[in-house]
């Protein structure tokens, strides 16, 4: 007996998903030869692989993810950074500057204060250890302009869309420059608040309706909509 | 002595109107509270039972943590005003066991073992009991630990059977839970038929026992029906209203 549901359909912690040889992809679990649903969310077939589009989730972090993340806390050799997630990152003098530190002369706070905004990325972080972040990237660093909101991790695949079909979209029709941390926090910066608002609405509308079919179509009609007033 | 109370009268018929085995009617709602990462509220007979959910998050007191797996913590608190006299609103003997059984019911079914070095925080707070509210209270924390997005093996559903008036009922109300013979509150896994939380208070025979826990599993499966309803319901409904603006 393969498969028990159609694509897309939507599917509870516990609901038997397929049973034989499959395997179980992200929020999907085999027990004996049956895979099962571990979070709610869509499901879906890819060839022998079954897995769980959820619909929330939190941010687990991964080494090459993009983050936007707020400093908490001042240590000797670096900063804490919370990039919501269960885990607080670390970011270390050696990784945010281009020179060597000395903590009897340098001025931690000088760089970076408790309650600055920045965009890093991660760059190692397994079970035992807290993630370790760097800004020593191009366009990394202190987040100087702009707006942030704050969406479900889980919802962030959608909101750039297949190959960045989604956000591009987006850039394109809002005028704004986007930014998305894979932590569920997106920068936003256009040259006028109406813009950026324009763009933070279609946002939410996407993390709203994400799990519904011919949604870019119906983010496009909202957004020529919404600019439309502006304009007038 | 005074009289002993009829809890079951001849036609078979209980003292809110029930059949033995009948469950009280059951309200669900998902995502109720903003503050929290999970949520979940139920109305079980006159039972309502609040549940919030935070987490995977770093734990404090940092000596805490477990360094192979999540750190689950449970609290299930009654309000001073969910009983007919004022409760005291400190932790009481009962409220503590209860916690750690609640916690041991949940155990085995949340991924722990995904996010070490971090706690998950459970909430039960009864605002108005009726009997059975540690039933209720696992069948509703389950849906706000479904709502946090934790990974779970399964949704867990209680329910509780026991022996009044001689007769072995489905979720006893108050009444039948203090005036009757028996009570066995059962917390249960459907998809894998595992028992995660099993109790008894009273004399029941072997025999009697054995009805009881297949009538309170049975009546954990109708549960579960209604869990999985309610934790879909959000969702289908923004899908639906979508699908009808754009037929429009």
């Amino acid at each position: 007996m393969p498969i028990l549901y159609e694509n897309r359909h939507l599917v509870a912690p516990g609901d038997l998903l397929a049973e034989g040889d499959f395997l179980a992809g992200f929020n999907a679990y085999r027990y004996e030869s049956k895979i099962y649903a571990s979070r709610l969310g869509l499901v879906e077939y890819r060839g022998r692989k079954v897995e769980v589009v959820a619909l929330n989730t939190f941010y687990i972090p991964s080494s090459g993810d993009l983050v936007i993340g707020k400093i908490e806390e001042l240590n000797l050799h670096g900063w804490t950074v919370n990039i919501n997630s269960p885990y607080p990152a670390i970011l270390r003098t050696s990784e945010a500057l281009n020179r060597p530190f000395k903590p009897q002369r340098d001025e931690l706070s000088e760089f970076l204060a408790i309650g600055d905004m920045i965009l890093a990325k991660v760059i190692s972080f397994d079970r035992t250890r807290d993630p370790n972040l760097t800004i020593r990237e191009p366009d990394l660093g202190k987040i100087k302009q702009g707006q942030i909101v704050k969406v479900s991790p889980a919802k962030i695949p959608r909101i750039i869309g297949k190959k960045g079909s989604m956000i591009n979209m987006l850039k394109k029709e809002t005028n704004c420059n986007i930014i998305v941390g894979q932590n569920g926090l997106i920068l936003i910066s256009g040259r006028s608040r109406d813009e950026e608002r324009t763009a933070i609405l279609a946002i939410k509308k996407i993390e709203e309706e994400a799990h519904t079919p011919g949604l870019t179509d119906r983010i496009i009609a909202m957004v020529k909509k919404e600019r439309g007033e502006i304009s007038q | 002595m005074t009289e002993k109370m009829v809890l079951i009268n001849e036609e078979g018929i209980r003292t809110d109107g029930r059949k033995p085995s009948e469950l009280r009617p059951i309200k669900l709602e998902v995502g109720i509270l903003s503050n929290a990462d999970g949520s979940a509220y139920i109305e079980q007979g006159k039972n309502k039972i609040l549940a919030a959910v935070y987490g995977p998050r770093e734990v404090h007191p940092r000596h805490m943590a477990l360094p192979d797996k999540a750190l689950l913590r449970c609290r299930y608190h009654m309000a001073p005003f969910s009983v007919e006299e004022r409760k005291s609103p400190a932790p009481s003997r009962r409220e503590m066991e209860l916690s750690k059984v609640i916690r041991e019911a949940f155990e085995p079914t949340i991924f722990l073992e995904k996010f070490p070095r971090t706690s998950i925080d459970l909430f039960i707070e009864v605002l108005q009991a009726d009997g059975g509210t540690r039933c209720a209270g696992v069948t509703v924390a389950s849906l706000a630990l479904a709502d946090a997005g934790i990974p779970m093996k399964d949704l867990i559903a209680a329910c509780a059977a026991g022996k009044v008036g001689g007769k072995i009922v489905l979720d006893l109300n108050d009444i039948e839970d203090k005036e009757g013979e028996a009570d066995v509150p059962v917390a249960y896994m459907p998809s894998f038929d595992a028992v995660s939380l099993l109790q008894m208070d009273g004399l029941l025979t072997g025999e009697e026992f054995q009805q009881a826990l297949s009538l309170a599993i049975e009546g954990c499966r109708q549960i579960y029906i209604l869990q999985k309803e309610a934790l879909k319901a959000k969702y289908q409904a923004i899908k639906e209203s979508v699908e009808v603006a754009e037929q429009e």
